[in-house]
C-alpha cells in the first residue's frame, strides 16, 4: 500500500476512491451474477465458495500456461459448474435453496484450499491495469487511480444486462420465471432449466469476480483472499433492488468501504484496525434493515424468491 | 392371551410397534444411503488425489474412534460442535436459517474470559456459573439480534446472522488486542488466563471435559423443549405455517427473538467451554470453525436435537482424525473440509427422497399381518 501521507488529509479520500476503483470488481461480477440469478427466482449463496474457487483456479491455470486471461476464463468455467451443480440440487423436490447454497459455500471453500495448496508460494501473471490518474505527477494518485480492464467489462456489463432484460424476449423469460412460475409454465417454459441456466451464468460471473481477486489485487492466492464478499454480494443485490446499474452503484460503495480500513492504517490511524474493516460488513447490515420492512415487499422483488418473503 | 377389558390386544399392540420400527428403519434409509454415497464421493476424490481410499478411511477410523486416546478427542471436539448445532437447528424448526453460530461462540467466548478475569479471588463454582451465564447472555444477544431483525423489519436471518457474526468477530479481535489484553501475551493477543483453579475439569475417568456434560444436557433440554412442550409446539407451528400461527393468536415475533436467543445462548455456551475447559483464555484460536462445523451437524441430523448427539460425535470424529490424515498422508487439512462440503451436499440432495422410502414399513406390516 503506497505511503498516503505526503498528500496529507487528501490521502484517505483517493485511497477510498482508489479501492472503490479496485475492490468493486469482484463485488461487481458476483452481484451481476447473483442479480440475474435472483431474477429468476432462485438464490445462489453459494457464490462465496464460488468466487474463492474462481480465485483458486484462476491463479492456478495462469500459473500453469503463463496467460492471466486463460486463469479468467478457466475461473469462469469452474464458476459455471458450481452454479449447475447449484442450479440441479435446487431443480429437485424438496431442497432448500438456501441451504444448498451454504453447503456448496462450505464445500467451494474446502475445495479450493485442498487444491490450491501448492499455489500460496509461487507468482502468477497478473491482469494488466491502466491508470486513470496519469494527468498526475504523484505516484500515489496514480498508483490508487489503477482500474482493471475487468472493471470496464463489469462496468459495462451492467447496463448491458439491464437493457437485456428489460428488453429481450430473453430477459423477459427470466424474469416471468422469477414472477411467477405457474405463468411461465403456462406459456410452456421449463422453469428449472431457464433457472439452472441462470445460475450457471451467475456462477461464471462470480468466478470471473473471484479470478479478479488472486489475479489483480490482492494478487496473490491465499487462504484469507476472500472474506463473505460473496455474501455481502448478495445482500447487495437486496440492497440494489434487482437492478443490474443500482448493483454497479453499490459494487462502487462497498469497494470504498472495504478500503477505507486499509486506507486509515496506511496514513497512521492503527487503533481500531479491526473495526474499520468491519466496516463493510456493519454498512450491508444497515442498508438491509433500511431497505427492508417486516409488512410491505418491494414493488421490484421477483416474488419467487424464498429470501426476502 | 389378551385383556380387552382394561387395555389393548396384543396384537394391536405389535402391529403398532413393528409399525413404529418400520418407520423408524426408513427414516435411516435415505440418511445412511446418504453417508455411503459421500464416502463412495469422497473416495474418489481421495483416489484422484493420489492416495488409497481405503487406507485413508482406515485412518481416519483410527483417528476418529480406533483407540480410546482418539475416541476422548472425538468426544471432546464433539461437544462444543453439540452446542453450535443447536445454535442452527432450533431456529430451523421455525423455519429460519441461521448460521452465526462461530461469531456468537467467539463473543460468548469473550465475554466469559472478561467476566472470570474481573472476579479475582471468588470461587471457583461462582466464576464458572458467572463466566456461564455472561457467555448465554451475550450469545443470546447476538443471534437474539437477527431474529429481532427477522421478527420487526423481515431482514432475511440467514445473511444478517453471517454479518453479524463477522461483526462480532472484528469487535471481539479488537477487544483482545486493546481493552482486554493481557500485557504478557506478546506474540499472540490474548486475555488474562482465568486462573488454574477456574478451570473447568475432566469428567470421572476419561480425559474429557465437563463440556461434553454440558453438551449433552443441552441437547436433552432442547428436545424437550422442542418436542415435549408448549412453546416447542408453538414454535413448531410457527415454522410449518406462519400464517396459521398467527391466526391462532400466537406472538409470532416473540416465538422468532426468544428461539433465536436460546440458539445463541447455546453457541456463546460453546465459546465459553472453549475458554474454561480448554485454552483458559481469549484469543483468535476461538475462531476454529466449530461454527461452521456446526451447521451441517444440525442439517445432518435433520435439526433434531437427539440426533445431534451422534452427528456431532461423527463430526468431532472427523476432524479428530484430520491431524493423522496429514501426518501419514500428507493430505492437508483443507481435506476434512471437503468431507464436510460432500457430506453437506449429499445429505441436501437426498431430501429429495425423503418419506418415499417404506421398504422396512411394509415388511413388517406384513409380517404383523400375517401373524
Amino acid at each position: 500500500m503506497s505511503d498516503l501521507t505526503t498528500l496529507g488529509a487528501w490521502g484517505v479520500p483517493l485511497a477510498v476512491l482508489g479501492g472503490a476503483l479496485r475492490v468493486s470488481a469482484p463485488f461487481l461480477f458476483v452481484s451481476l451474477g447473483e442479480c440475474l440469478t435472483e431474477k429468476s427466482g432462485r438464490v445462489n449463496l453459494g457464490l462465496e465458495g464460488t468466487l474463492v474457487l474462481g480465485a483458486m483456479g484462476g491463479y492456478g491455470v495462469s500459473y500453469l500456461t503463463g496467460s492471466a486471461w486463460l486463469g479468467v476464463a478457466a475461473a469462469g468455467a469452474l464458476g459455471a459448474l458450481f452454479g449447475a451443480l447449484h442450479g440441479f440440487l435446487c431443480g429437485r423436490p424438496r431442497v432448500n435453496d438456501i441451504a444448498v447454497g451454504i453447503a456448496l459455500m462450505l464445500l467451494g471453500i474446502g475445495l479450493s484450499f485442498f487444491l490450491g495448496k501448492p499455489l500460496i508460494q509461487p507468482t502468477a501473471p497478473r491482469l494488466p491495469a491502466f491508470s486513470l490518474g496519469f494527468w498526475s505527477d504523484v505516484p500515489q494518485v496514480q498508483s490508487n487511480l489503477q482500474v482493471n480492464v475487468l472493471l470496464v467489462i463489469g462496468v459495462l456489463l451492467a447496463p448491458l444486462l439491464r437493457y437485456g432484460l428489460k428488453n429481450t424476449r430473453w430477459g423477459l423469460i427470466v424474469r416471468t420465471v422469477g414472477e411467477s412460475a405457474e405463468a411461465a409454465r403456462a406459456m410452456g417454459y421449463d422453469v428449472n432449466r431457464v433457472r439452472l441456466l441462470a445460475t450457471v451464468a451467475g456462477g461464471v460471473l462470480a468466478g470471473i469476480g473471484g479470478s479478479f481477486l488472486s489475479l489483480f489485487y490482492p494478487g496473490s492466492w491465499n487462504e484469507g483472499l476472500s472474506s463473505g464478499q460473496g455474501l455481502m454480494a448478495v445482500a447487495l443485490v437486496i440492497f440494489a433492488r434487482w437492478d443490474p446499474m443500482r448493483c454497479l452503484y453499490a459494487s462502487l460503495l462497498f469497494g470504498g468501504a472495504s478500503a477505507l480500513g486499509p486506507a486509515l492504517q496506511s496514513v497512521g490511524v492503527t487503533s481500531g484496525y479491526y473495526l474499520f474493516n468491519a466496516a463493510p460488513y456493519a454498512l450491508t447490515l444497515v442498508i438491509m434493515v433500511l431497505s427492508s420492512s417486516a409488512t410491505k415487499q418491494s414493488a421490484d422483488l421477483p416474488m419467487e424468491l424464498t429470501v426476502a418473503r | 392371551m389378551s385383556e380387552p377389558a382394561g387395555g389393548e390386544p396384543a396384537e394391536r399392540r405389535a402391529a403398532r410397534a413393528a409399525s413404529w420400527l418400520g418407520t423408524f428403519l426408513d427414516g435411516l434409509v435415505v440418511p445412511g444411503s446418504a453417508l455411503l454415497v459421500s464416502a463412495l464421493l469422497f473416495g474418489l476424490f481421495v483416489a484422484l488425489a493420489g492416495q488409497s481410499p481405503l487406507d485413508v478411511y482406515e485412518q481416519m477410523y483410527r483417528g476418529a474412534f480406533g483407540t480410546w486416546f482418539s475416541l476422548q478427542n472425538s468426544l471432546q471436539r464433539a461437544a462444543p460442535l453439540m452446542l453450535t448445532g443447536l445454535c442452527t437447528a432450533l431456529p430451523a424448526r421455525l423455519g429460519l436459517v441461521v448460521i452465526g453460530g462461530e461469531g456468537a461462540l467467539y463473543v460468548g467466548g469473550v465475554a466469559a474470559a472478561a467476566v472470570a478475569s474481573s472476579l479475582t479471588g471468588a470461587s471457583p463454582y461462582a466464576v464458572l456459573s458467572a463466566m456461564a451465564l455472561s457467555s448465554m447472555l451475550l450469545g443470546a444477544l447476538w443471534v437474539g439480534a437477527a431474529g429481532a431483525l427477522r421478527a420487526k423489519r423481515g431482514v432475511n436471518e440467514t445473511i444478517s446472522s453471517l454479518l453479524l457474526s463477522y461483526i462480532g468477530i472484528a469487535i471481539c479481535n479488537h477487544l483482545i488486542e486493546g481493552p482486554l489484553r493481557d500485557p504478557q501475551s506478546l506474540n499472540k493477543p490474548s486475555t488474562l488466563h482465568i486462573g488454574d483453579a477456574n478451570m473447568l475439569g475432566s469428567l470421572p475417568g476419561l480425559d474429557v471435559h465437563y463440556g461434553l456434560l454440558y453438551g449433552v444436557i443441552a441437547c436433552l433440554l432442547a428436545w424437550l423443549l422442542m418436542d415435549h412442550s408448549v412453546f416447542g409446539f408453538a414454535a413448531r407451528i410457527v415454522g410449518g405455517n406462519p400464517r396459521a400461527a398467527r391466526l391462532s393468536g400466537l406472538s409470532v415475533p416473540k416465538l422468532l427473538i426468544s428461539v433465536c436467543a436460546l440458539a445463541g445462548a447455546a453457541a456463546g455456551l460453546a465459546g465459553m467451554l472453549e475458554v474454561a475447559a480448554v485454552h483458559g483464555k481469549a484469543n483468535a484460536s476461538l475462531v476454529a470453525g466449530y461454527g461452521y462445523t456446526g451447521i451441517l451437524v444440525a442439517f445432518l441430523a435433520r435439526h433434531s436435537p437427539l440426533a445431534m448427539m451422534p452427528v456431532a460425535l461423527l463430526l468431532g470424529g472427523i476432524s479428530a482424525s484430520g491431524g493423522l490424515l496429514q501426518r501419514s498422508f500428507g493430505l492437508p487439512d483443507a481435506t476434512v473440509s471437503v468431507l464436510q462440503g460432500i457430506l453437506f451436499v449429499v445429505i441436501l440432495a437426498s431430501e429429495s427422497y425423503r418419506g418415499k422410502v417404506t421398504v422396512f414399513s411394509r415388511l413388517l406390516s406384513s409380517k404383523g399381518a400375517a401373524s
